[in-house]
């Protein structure tokens, strides 16, 4: 089942002058297409101004298409009707952690969701709890936001999203602000709502070693999709890859350049392990 | 210096007081202000003044705590009483130098004082035993009423509340923008006050600009959490008024009786003679 359906999108950032006429126009997404199934976990990579963050918005309904059309659950995002129900349904976890927790306790930011959507008071201090806990906050629900670190900070604002019971999370670049102890917090909590929780992601990001465990990657470059694949697909490419401007996990680089020295190992090594039992086989 | 100003800040412990509903506390605080304001009898001031320290006591927060939020105003204090001392008409007791000291004034000025101090005690205590959510809360359950005349309740109690998140975030940037200034040449400290007044313009820039662009990413955040509006929006710590809450009213109703009843049969209590 799909969870996420784009269709030939294009999207036009207008620049107007004072008179209201057209100064520039800047498409920042230029004829994309993808598919999101339910349950995947799906990267979407690409360097500065790639379009990467205006795609994001579009699937929660932020921003509308200037042409194209974007289904989410099967709803049509620029149905006024289906607008809260699109926004309940694909969460989204922005960049600044400061920036996006309203509350001043972390419980009541927690309850801010459901509290919009109308959830009788029993039932947000139940999903309140279970959110908190799948992100590991729980033993922090009475604090002040500004006493977290931002790593913790972004967690709670993933479990704002979880209160609302989402199919799906989109996470536009939620690891750019964060030192790497943080980086790996949010990215593993993001993994483990995939996996336990059947939970669809679309992990927006720069941070090349973030997305190999994705289940597809696309790889957005001036307002396209240039390159997809699964992540060991993808690796086997990096020359491309460089083409891009993105990095290459370590890893994945040193077995490329060994590779090219003549040494015999498997093309698109993501993890080290890898690497090593690739390496032990060669002598064997 | 902003941290020596108590008056405001929340004191956390758990009392009788802290636990209350705060639409209590701020009912509470206007009808002591208005039973400060109401006689000027003796009997009367010595029936406030029970009834504050009582309360005072139940609050469980420090005197030492309280009464270092009387230190921000007493110049206030200072100046009222001293202008009312000085610059009332009547009948003269005294001169000190060209001044004189009227019986009335020196009464006015007594009464003043004491007036003031209680007001910021009354209130300042309310801030104490109440967080500020709890105050935003109760302030937009009060004031529901006015929604039939077109106020935005709603919407001024979350302004309120997002303010009050805020204001660590920004004063850190306000922190954060100085050192960067500093470290390229500003100067903040020296100068007259024309000087330091343009001196805090390469400050208060960046941080309008800063603070414009947090609100609008904090818009689009709650959007994205189907934030709109009051309409249909539930609670997640509504309010409801408990035993102790009604208790509460009780004991605030006969208080207020009790203050009216002095001022108005303080003529049958035995004559005392404070007004001079």
């Amino acid at each position: 089942m799909e969870m996420i359906k784009v269709e030939d999108l294009a999207f036009e950032y207008i620049r107007r002058n004072e008179e209201g006429d057209v100064e520039s126009i800047n498409r920042a997404i230029d004829g994309v297409s993808l598919d999101v199934n339910k349950g995947d976990f799906i990267a979407i990579i690409g360097a500065n101004g790639s379009g990467k963050s205006t795609l994001a918005k579009h699937i929660n309904a932020i921003l509308y298409p200037s042409e194209g059309t974007v289904w989410v659950n099967g709803l049509n995002t620029v149905k006024e009707e289906n607008l809260w129900e699109i926004r309940r349904s694909a969460g989204m976890v922005f960049q600044n952690p400061d920036n996006q927790i309203i509350a001043s306790v972390v419980e009541e930011d927690v309850g801010f969701g459901p509290e919009n959507l109308g959830v009788p008071t029993e039932e947000i201090w139940e999903r309140v709890e279970t959110s908190l806990k799948a992100v590991g906050m729980l033993e922090y629900r009475a604090q002040s936001p500004n006493k977290l670190s931002g790593g913790q900070k972004q967690r709670v604002a993933i479990a704002g999203i979880m209160a609302m019971k989402p199919d799906c999370i989109v996470l536009d670049e939620p690891t750019a602000m964060l030192d790497p102890d943080g980086r790996k917090e949010v990215i593993s909590t993001i993994q483990w709502l995939n996996q336990h929780e059947g939970i669809t992601v679309l992990l927006i990001t720069h941070h090349m070693d973030e997305v190999i465990n994705a289940d597809k990657v696309f790889v957005m470059e001036q307002g396209r999709i240039v390159m997809q694949g699964t992540p060991k697909e993808l690796f086997s490419r990096i020359p491309e890859i460089k083409k891009y401007r993105l990095d290459v996990p370590q890893v994945t680089e040193l077995a490329y350049e060994l590779k090219k020295a003549g040494v015999d190992i498997p093309e698109g090594i993501l993890f080290l392990d890898e690497l090593v039992q690739a390496l032990e086989n060669l002598g064997a | 210096m902003i941290r020596d100003i108590t008056i405001g800040q929340y004191y956390p412990v758990d009392s009788v007081l802290h636990r209350l509903d705060p639409r209590v506390k701020l009912n509470a605080t206007l009808l002591f202000i208005i039973s400060i304001f109401l006689y000027e009898t003796f009997y009367g001031y010595i029936a406030v003044t029970i009834f504050l320290a009582s309360i005072i006591m139940l609050s469980k927060v420090p005197l030492k705590f309280i009464l270092k939020g009387l230190k921000a105003i007493i110049i206030i204090l200072l100046f009222t009483s001293i202008f009312n001392l000085f610059l009332s008409k009547g009948d003269i007791l005294f001169h000190i130098g060209f001044l004189k000291v009227t019986k009335q004034g020196l009464h006015s000025a007594l009464f003043m004082g004491i007036r003031l101090t209680f007001l910021i005690l009354g209130s300042s205590l309310m801030t104490f035993t109440t967080t500020p959510n709890q105050l935003t809360d109760g302030l937009e359950r009060l004031l529901w009423p006015l929604r039939r005349i077109k106020v935005p309740v709603h919407e001024i109690a979350m302004m309120m509340s997002i303010a009050l998140r805020f204001i660590p975030i920004l004063l850190e940037e306000t922190d954060k923008i100085m050192k960067a200034q500093m470290a390229r040449g500003a100067d903040f400290e020296s100068g007259g006050v024309i000087k330091r007044a343009k001196g805090l313009v390469p400050l208060l820039v960046p941080l309008f600009v800063s603070a414009f662009r947090r609100a609008n990413d904090l818009a689009m955040a709650m959007e994205a959490r189907c934030y709109r509006g009051g309409e249909g929006r539930t609670k997640m710590k509504p309010l409801h008024y408990g035993r102790r809450d009604m208790i509460a009213y009780i004991i605030l109703l006969v208080y207020f009786a009790g203050v009216i009843a002095i001022g108005i049969y303080e003529k049958y209590l035995p004559y005392f003679n404070f007004k001079l």
